[in-house]
């Protein structure tokens, strides 16, 4: 019982990542010099440029459905606060239908409804029961409706100068979309890792019962994993409207799988417990790398998408395989 | 005489209906270590989690210091400064080490809401210390072996101690159970120390241990306390006869009859079946008709045993004979298809569909043969759920009513049935088939089985208490640390004695 530990060096929050984490890193690797030495296009400046714009947004998503899917838990209502968020940010700043001009102040307020469906959703899930997957589809569905009723038919265009400027500019060469991505990376990373809501995220999807038991205030920091993962869905939606001019109902068509994808491929496990927010955006990179490798190696736009659905079944495979063993033995 | 730390007044607990813990009283004085003993299923556990705030007593006060109790979670408890360390480990396994000894109350080591994991670290370290541990505080906790991980809750229970000022009172329930004998050692060295800064509470099954270390010990049987010894005037026999001593009429069924008609074919043949870790060189032979109990304590390889006849466990090696021929079984489906049965311990997970009728779960294994093409006979199904609603006496005797609506005997009546509705099976293996049923429900069952084995059935079966075992049982097997220590023939309740002195 004495028999000590390998001696660790290193700060706490690294030793907690382990090889097997690797793993993705180690592909996206491989997929970045494979798709360089095929074409060496792939590897410039401009390219680079190219997709760290591309995954932006999908990184800030990704971030904040890390830590409902480290609960154990899904939030499908992505797109659907992005639709909301969309339309609320391009009727509230100046715009060609509505008389308002809140500016940053109306960009905020947009934000705001992404993160107040993302807390009825918390809410209809811990105070209602409802279970985590239809509970965000319905919601998915509901906040859908209200940016179709706001759209009207007619998607409203954003006139802002500054915030258009702002959402099409960059800083240090750098687009100020994925300087935003990157700020919300290390605030996730800062609440993964050194608050009591990310370290009573991993908790939960480790065991609920038993951190139940424990008496951690579980149902508060479900409420505040689907606030949070509404707040940037509600931030991604709002960055998008002001980037291409407009508030439309489909501006997150697509995400939904995009982020569930990042999440996944990244290492954090649906059954939650394990992974984090820097793996999801090693799986945000992933698929922006390979959505962009796979133009530049002249796979067809049109079966790019049966690419990516065919790595992230891959991806699940592998991942659940060592579970699938584990559970053999035991059963 | 030393402070009264913890008082238990007519502590009551009832799961379905029946009392698991029947009006307990007993009290633990400051730095003492005190034992509670009993067969599986006399209260024990169940006692530990009310004072540790898992389960909430129906009846009866906890009082602390003086003051009463009232306990939601393990938070409550351990704020008031009673911590448990637990059979089936508590520890959140995606975590450090620091983190589980800390879990819910991490602000010493907050600075503005934000982690400073080096002063998490040393505060937990500091915890660790205390049991002269040098496991890494930054350790993840699955990467522990189980031993490490049970010192990591003993010091998750020792930071109470920081918290309320006071001494805590440490439950320990089984906490040798899983060890070798080396780890024992240490275990038992632990509670020495802890004799120094706290009060403890320690479960075994191994009554050597128990009178090592405590300074009393309370005898609990059947949710009652029978009995308080003094270390001091106590031998392993005097805890032996009050473990024994049964304070509830015990649910004697009628002598096993099965003696008249002594069957002569032998239905399971097991030969030399080994698991490492587990069981080795189990051997003994079931006969069409009869019935054999298997005694043993937590950790006696029983359990492991009866899922391997079944198919759920693959033995590493020996041989299975069923009617004289060489079994592999590759999983239950293998068994069932072999006419083996198994009916599990917990009805309620395994064994019955709630949402379900009773007629749908009698023949929800067997729709194949009531199926006339591809449409069930559902006229046939009728007939075959009344014939044996009728045949087990199950109450209410209605099809249409849901299993949930069931009273635990009934339930058990029920999972039973589903293995006779089509095709009598020729080996049936029962685990707990009495456990949580009233006196009247256990004499019917044992009644039942008896019945069942008359019929030809080999029948196979554990139980905790060994008054119940005896009273279903032809003859017994007694298992401990994986092998058989023991068989009796035709046993009777002068025998228990013996039984138990074979099981610990």
């Amino acid at each position: 019982m004495r028999q000590s530990m390998e001696p660790q060096q290193g700060p706490g929050v690294l030793r907690t990542i382990r090889w097997g984490q690797w793993g993705p890193c180690l592909a996206l690797v491989v997929m970045c010099l494979g798709f360089a030495l095929a074409e060496p296009r792939f590897a410039t400046l401009d390219n680079i440029g190219v997709i760290s714009d591309r995954c932006a947004i999908p990184l800030i998503l990704s971030v904040g459905m890390t830590f409902v899917v480290l609960q154990g838990a899904i939030d499908l209502s992505v797109e659907g606060v992005m639709a909301a968020s969309s339309l609320a940010v391009a009727m509230l700043v100046l715009n060609s239908r509505t008389g308002l001009d809140l500016g940053l102040f109306g960009m905020a307020l947009a934000v705001l409804a992404g993160a107040s469906i993302g807390l009825l959703n918390g809410l209809l899930v811990t105070r209602l029961g409802v279970p985590a997957f239809m509970a965000t589809l319905g919601v998915w569905s509901v906040a859908m409706g209200a940016a179709m009723l706001l759209s009207g038919g007619q998607p409203p265009l954003i006139r802002d100068p500054a915030l258009r400027a702002f959402g099409l500019g960059r800083t240090f060469s750098l687009p100020n979309l994925t300087i935003v991505a990157l700020l919300v990376l290390a605030l996730g990373f800062v609440l993964q890792n050194y608050t009591r809501f990310g370290r009573y995220s991993v908790a939960i999807g480790g065991s609920e019962s038993l951190a139940r038991q424990a008496g951690l205030p579980i149902d508060r920091c479900k409420v505040q994993a689907f606030a949070l993962c509404g707040l940037l869905a509600g931030l991604g939606g709002t960055l998008e409207s002001v980037r291409i001019g407009l508030g439309h109902v489909d501006i997150g068509v697509g995400q939904m799988f995009t982020t569930v994808t990042a999440v996944v491929i990244g290492g954090t496990s649906l059954s939650g417990g394990r992974g984090g927010v820097v793996q999801s955006a090693v799986g945000a990179l992933m698929l922006a790398v390979l959505a962009n490798g796979m133009i530049f190696v002249g796979i067809s736009p049109t079966i790019q998408k049966a690419v990516q659905g065919a790595i992230l079944l891959a991806v699940s495979l592998i991942a659940t395989w060592q579970l699938r063993d584990r559970l053999r033995s035991v059963k | 005489m030393t402070e009264i730390v913890l008082r238990v007044e007519n502590l009551r607990k009832r799961f379905a209906g029946v009392y698991a813990l029947d009006g307990v009283s007993l009290e633990i004085r400051q730095r003492e270590v005190v034992g509670i003993v009993g067969e599986n299923g006399a209260g024990k556990s169940t006692l530990l989690k009310m004072i540790a705030g898992i389960l909430r007593p129906d009846g009866g006060r906890i009082v602390l210091r003086g003051k009463g109790l009232s306990l939601r979670n393990t938070a409550d408890a351990a704020n008031a400064g009673i911590g448990m360390v637990f059979q089936e480990q508590s520890l959140l396994p995606n975590l450090s080490v620091a983190e589980n000894i800390l879990l819910g109350h991490e602000d010493a080591a907050l600075r503005a809401g934000f982690y400073d994991w080096r002063r998490l670290r040393s505060l937990a370290a500091a915890q660790l210390d205390k049991l002269g541990s040098d496991i890494s505080p930054s350790a993840r906790t699955d990467a522990l072996t189980f031993a490490e991980r049970q010192l990591v809750e003993l010091a998750k229970v020792l930071a109470i101690e920081q918290r309320t000022r006071t001494e805590p009172v440490v439950l320990l329930d089984e906490p040798t159970s899983m060890l070798d004998a080396g780890q024992i050692e240490t275990v038992l060295a632990q509670i020495e120390r802890l004799r120094g800064r706290a009060s403890v509470v320690f479960i075994s099954h191994r009554l050597e241990e128990v009178l090592r270390v405590c300074d009393r010990i309370y005898v609990l049987n059947h949710g009652r306390c029978v009995a308080e010894h003094d270390r001091a005037s106590c031998s392993v026999a005097d805890l032996q006869t009050s473990m024994l001593s049964h304070t509830t009429p015990a649910p004697h069924a009628p002598p096993a009859a099965a003696a008249s008609k002594r069957p002569s074919t032998i239905a399971l043949s097991v030969r030399a079946l080994r698991c490492a870790g587990r069981y080795q060189a189990v051997s003994f032979d079931l006969r069409a008709g009869e019935v054999i109990g298997i005694a043993g304590a937590e950790g006696s390889g029983r359990e492991s045993l009866c899922r391997a006849l079944f198919g759920a466990e693959a033995p590493d090696g020996g041989d299975m004979l069923l009617d004289g021929q060489s079994i592999r079984l590759g999983g239950p489906a293998d068994a069932v298809r072999l006419g083996i049965g198994y009916v599990p311990a917990d009805r309620r997970i395994e064994g019955i569909v709630a949402g379900l009728s009773v007629a749908e779960n009698m023949t929800l294994a067997q729709l194949d043969g009531l199926r006339r093409g591809p449409i069930l006979d559902f006229s046939r199904e009728r007939t075959l759920v009344r014939t044996w609603i009728e045949r087990l006496r199950i109450a209410p005797a209605s099809p249409q009513v849901l299993a949930d609506r069931l009273s635990g005997g009934n339930q058990q009546k029920l999972v039973l049935a589903r293995w006779l509705v089509a095709r009598r099976p020729r080996i049936l293996i029962l685990d707990r088939p009495v456990r949580g049923l009233d006196v009247r429900a256990k004499m019917d069952m044992i009644r039942l089985i008896r019945e069942l084995a008359a019929s030809g059935i080999g029948i196979l079966v554990i139980a905790d208490a060994l008054d119940e075992l005896i009273a279903m049982s032809d003859r017994l097997l007694v298992m401990k640390d994986g092998a058989i220590s023991g068989r009796f023939d035709a046993p009777d309740s002068l025998s228990e004695r013996h039984i138990l002195e074979r099981m610990v």
